[in-house]
């Protein structure tokens, strides 16, 4: 996804999950899925690989959005992701919205947080590194 | 209905206890929502490793201008078949929760391309399955990402309905 797409445009992947942008919170977007049997794993829980998708999609949003507020149309690839699962996530609507702790000339450095009913009990949290180059 | 398996603690789709058999089972496991959804299937196993692919699909792209699929597909491929690489090596399946899972992009997987990913369980503990993997989309030896993670093996007491937070009580303690 280009830097100079629209705040809330999300790849086919993130659409096929049910992925949509809540809201902007102070200029970011913040990410909501609601359960389907899509995103199930073990019955009743969602699936690990759905959370960690999720992560990502928030993860690149919120550089997204970061990047084009500096006006800088940069090329962004994925060098790595680790995922923390703290909480079985439930059936129900889940949030992500990622903080950009730093974005330099070739690297971008990412924290992300998922929720579900209550904000303050995260199901799961990644911090995620990008590569920046010039388009 | 058989009594003392249904003692068993259970993580819904397959029984705790029952010998894990990856080809059998995991077809059942793979075929039912998100795995499904993505097109998991299951290719080949070892003693301490469990094979499973999926095809390239338009609608799990993440970089529309190129074709590149997203990484929450490799993400979900790597899970399971560490996941199924820890039932393997156990030799029976058990409910286990994922710790954290760590993630190397080596490069972009080629756009038209299925993705096969190896599971390995390279250590096993009492309370915890160390794992590692490996994707690739083609050519084993020019993988697209790197996985590493670890799974808290739940015991039969810990599980509860909600197996996980109790699970991971337990181990606090």
């Amino acid at each position: 996804m280009s830097v100079a797409a629209p705040i809330d445009a999300l790849p086919p992947y993130a659409r096929a999950l049910g992925m949509v942008v809540d809201h902007i919170d102070d200029g970011c977007p913040v990410l909501a899925m609601d359960y389907s049997a899509t995103v199930g794993g073990r019955p009743g829980y969602l699936h690990g690989g759905a959370i960690g998708g999720m992560l990502e999609m928030a993860a690149f949003a919120a550089l997204r959005a970061h990047l084009s507020q500096r006006e800088l149309d940069l090329r962004i690839k994925p060098v790595n992701v680790s995922i923390e699962f703290l909480r079985g996530g439930q059936a129900e609507r889940t949030f992500a919205r990622g903080t950009v702790l730093r974005a330099g000339r070739r690297l971008a450095n990412v924290r992300v947080e998922a929720w579900q009913s209550d904000p303050q009990k995260p199901v799961a949290s990644c911090w995620m590194n990008f590569l920046l180059s010039p388009r | 209905m058989e009594k003392d398996t249904d003692q068993l603690p259970r993580t819904g789709l397959v029984r705790a206890g029952v010998p894990f058999d990856p080809a059998k089972l995991g077809k059942l496991l793979n075929s039912n929502g998100h795995s499904g959804f993505i097109g998991m299937s299951y290719r080949d196993h070892g003693p301490d490793w469990v094979e499973l692919g999926l095809p390239w699909r338009e609608d799990l792209v993440g970089d529309p201008e190129t074709g590149v699929l997203a990484s929450g597909p490799i993400i979900s491929l790597l899970d399971n078949a560490t996941s199924m690489a820890a039932w393997v090596s156990q030799g029976e399946f058990r409910p286990q929760v994922t710790l954290d899972l760590r993630i190397d992009y080596l490069r972009a997987a080629a756009r038209g391309k299925a993705i096969v990913a190896r599971g390995e369980c390279y250590r096993l503990r009492r309370t915890m399955a160390f794992v590692r993997g490996l994707a690739h989309d083609g050519d084993p030896s020019d993988p697209v990402a790197h996985a590493t993670g670890i799974f808290m093996l739940v015991h039969g007491d810990e599980w509860a309905a909600d197996g996980r937070d109790r699970a991971i009580r337990a181990e606090e303690k």
